[in-house]
């Protein structure tokens, strides 16, 4: 499909243009025209991380006229593995500010605009309505319904790009006659199904590989050139380098871009995913296993109580950090149950408390009668007992 | 045939990323696979035995929901079944006001 455009009414490229894109002007997919229509195109990145960063790079380089860079978010030193946009010297500003320092750097002509942010029901549309293309860079499930909804209200392609670990996927979604994201995926996971890259890590190439197909989807959308993702989901495993194409179709029976749509507006997407913000007796119990702070369990072992504690990390974990209690890693834990004591109050913990927690309901299954789930984890542990735990 | 297993579910199918098994139908092989690893029977089908909807089955490149016969297809000895579950990268579905997570 077509950013349609009269070609009169496309800006003209000057002497800098000329010399700077002199690479694509020599190229017949893209000529002056189409450099034109990268010029006049305007580009949506939301999100300015892992997919973000060379999303951005790329199509600044394309010579795309105006990038939104929506984000609210400050850089963190453990995004510097993947989220290349940002420098050392970045860490605690703003993601919005450090990505338009590096942007205009590479290409001054570039019209930033910065949305800082978190993108939500009562704002996405307005924010959405000036731009051509949406690039989803998200890093969670109510976004991405929320980016794809209001994608398809307002007609706009959302350039979709989604990773996990070392895995990727990417198509392009809401185009006229194709299939939205909610075509493929109509309901969410269960919050806590699916790790983040904080709990489960991630390949920091992979969101450098999917962004660059993100970033290349988009030009070709404005240029309307080659065969674009729509109506295909590329699956990318970078651990094996194969990618492979599934085939993506339009659900008739869609509720946002179907025959008869029943989403006629943007809802409330954290409820959609289940997440509904805790009450206090609701942190203190999760799916029936109560919760125990660090300090809670830091005064139970200096009061010399009979507690195991568990740690169902991967080896490498513990060598970098760990609390002195019995390591079983969590795929593990059910050919080893005869190593954890039925009979005694078992204190499970991780990283950050979420494989902990699945394993303290699996154990709580299996019958054990006191099992109790370790609240943030090592990390919290750092935080607020021991300073000097190396977190990571 | 071979059963692609993601990623995300790999700690319920004992580590593997793939399942070799022996069946006639679509159906046939999901049974056999939820039967010699039970805990992926929970993540990827509701109570009432429907394939959650946030997992998608491939044969092959088709996805199994526009197949005429649906799970009942039979399949052949090198076909592969894919589990294609969503992901959304950075982030849990994180609360409104907590901070990101990425």
């Amino acid at each position: 499909m077509t950013i349609a455009a009269d070609v009169s009414t496309l800006p003209e490229l000057t002497t800098d243009d000329l010399a700077r894109y002199s690479r694509h002007l020599i190229l017949p997919e893209v000529g002056m025209e189409g450099q034109r229509r990268l010029k006049a195109a305007r580009v949506l990145c939301v999100g300015t991380g892992g997919l973000g960063s060379p999303l951005a790079f790329y199509l600044a380089a394309a010579g795309v006229g105006t990038l939104g860079l929506v984000d609210f978010d400050v850089v963190d030193a453990s995004n510097l593995q993947r989220q290349i946009i940002h420098s050392t010297k970045d860490i605690g500003r703003k993601k919005l500010d450090s990505a338009e320092e590096k942007l205009v750097a590479l290409n001054p002509a570039l019209n930033v605009v910065k949305h800082e942010t978190m993108l939500s029901s009562a704002n996405a549309l307005d924010i959405l309505k000036d731009y051509d293309i949406v690039a989803d860079g998200t890093d969670n499930f109510p976004t991405r319904y929320l980016v794809n909804d209001a994608c398809v209200l307002l007609a706009k392609p959302n350039v979709y790009g989604s990773i996990f670990r070392f895995e990727g996927q990417a198509s392009v979604f809401a185009t006229e006659k194709g299939p939205c994201y909610r075509c493929l995926y109509p309901e969410p996971p269960p919050p806590g199904l699916v790790p983040s890259c904080a709990e489960g890590g991630v390949l920091g190439i992979l969101p450098g590989l999917v962004g660059m197909i993100q970033a290349t989807e988009a030009i070709k959308l404005i240029l309307g050139k080659g065969e674009s993702l729509a109506g295909r989901l590329l699956l990318v495993d970078a651990l094996n380098m194969k990618f492979r194409e599934l085939k993506l179709r339009k659900n008739p029976e869609c509720p946002v871009c179907g025959d008869h749509p029943t989403v006629t507006k943007l809802i409330d997407y954290q409820q959609f995913c289940g997440i509904v913000p805790e009450t206090k007796q609701e942190q203190a119990l999760k799916n029936g296993i109560p919760q125990l702070t660090v300090k809670e369990l830091k005064q139970r072992l200096d009061a010399g109580e009979d507690v195991f504690v568990l740690d169902v990390r991967e080896p490498y974990e513990y060598q970098i950090a760990n609390i002195g209690a019995k390591l079983i890693p969590q795929n593990d834990v059910p050919k080893r149950l005869d190593e954890i004591d039925r009979n005694r109050e078992v204190v499970v913990h991780c990283r950050s408390g979420q494989r902990s927690q699945r394993i303290a309901e699996y154990l709580a299954q299996q019958g054990y009668g006191n099992v109790k789930n370790l609240a943030g984890g090592i990390l919290a542990w750092a935080d607020e007992i021991d300073p000097k735990l190396q977190k990571y | 045939m071979i059963i692609f297993i993601p990623t995300p579910l790999r700690p319920y199918a004992g580590g593997q990323p793939q399942v070799e098994i022996q069946a006639s139908t679509i159906a046939e092989a999901l049974s056999s696979l939820t039967g010699s690893h039970p805990d992926l029977k929970n993540h990827l089908f509701t109570a009432e035995g429907k394939l959650r909807a946030f997992v998608n089955l491939y044969l092959n490149d088709e996805d199994v929901r526009y197949l005429p016969a649906k799970e009942a297809t039979a399949v052949k000895a090198n076909d592969t079944l894919s589990i294609i579950p969503s992901i959304a990268g950075g982030g849990l579905a994180v609360q409104a006001d907590a901070p990101a997570a990425h």
